[in-house]
């Protein structure tokens, strides 16, 4: 992360969500909102169907975050808007949510990054941005 | 049934206190693909912790809040330092600013996540949207 200058765009990162990791993070969270598992209940409420928490697409930007600063731990400031559902289907294949990064700004400690999360080709958060410490 | 104007400012009771187990990052790590050191958690893992003190908070009768109205509208952390297997943590909630827009409250809260010793974590703030019964 030493050699990163604005303007610098990170590797895309590409992650395949299936109902068992939204299972699985409701239990890690305690979300236990049954829009994320039940799809009589999502559509009980007007949605096409069990969408991912909002806080599950935000740690898969974290997990971008990660990737692109090499280790856990470098992340000072993240934030995003929910703006658009991830839908997750009831099969083995899940949909991909990809993960793209911009570096927007470079001081002596700290790399911002502007970050693109995009599902089906539609951005699914709105203005999501981090600042990671340098190593 | 609105969301009471007199809450913006408020504050409310520090959550129980949360211990931070291996297990339990593992869990989140899983769930989410993360990568792990043996000892940080993810970024996002706090809202484990500030989760449980916005539902104390939209559960609370002075609130007026239906919980089925509410929608995550925004998501923001900043960090002191990551949380790391061993914490302690609590979070204490205030809420920050109220807005009704076109029969919708608006609520801004912010949630201090602090340590066994009471020094900073991070803080989390969330933008919550709630619709009021009846409203278009």
């Amino acid at each position: 992360m030493s050699d990163l200058a604005t303007g610098d765009v990170l590797p895309v990162q590409t992650y395949r969500v299936t109902r068992a990791d939204l299972v699985r993070y409701a239990g890690a969270s305690g979300d236990f909102n049954p829009i994320h598992w039940s799809d009589r209940v999502a559509g009980s409420v007007g949605l096409p169907g069990v969408i991912a928490h909002g806080m599950y697409t935000m740690a898969l930007a974290a997990r971008a975050l990660d990737a692109w600063a090499g280790a856990p731990g470098r992340v000072r400031e993240l934030g995003c808007k929910f703006t658009k559902p991830v839908v997750v289907p009831d099969d083995d294949e899940g949909v991909e949510v990809q993960v793209a990064g911009t570096v927007s700004a470079v001081t002596d400690e700290t790399v911002q990054v502007a970050l693109e999360v995009t599902c089906g080709g539609v951005k699914v958060l709105g203005v999501p941005k981090a600042v990671l410490v340098r190593g | 049934m609105a969301v009471d104007p007199a809450l913006a400012g408020r504050s409310f009771p520090a959550t129980e206190p949360y211990d931070v187990s291996r297990e339990k990052v593992l869990e989140f790590v899983r769930a989410t693909g993360s990568d792990f050191d043996g000892r940080t958690a993810p970024a996002t893992f706090p809202i484990v912790v500030a989760f449980a003190a916005m539902t104390a908070f939209m559960e609370d009768p002075a609130a007026g809040i239906a919980l089925h109205n509410v929608v995550h509208g925004e998501q923001r952390f900043t960090y002191t330092r990551p949380a790391v297997v061993g914490d302690r943590l609590t979070a204490t909630l205030t809420v920050d600013s109220l807005r009704q827009i076109g029969g919708a409250d608006i609520v801004g809260t912010r949630s201090e996540v602090v340590d066994a010793t009471g020094e900073p974590v991070c803080t989390a703030f969330a933008t919550l949207v709630h619709r009021a019964e009846g409203a278009g």
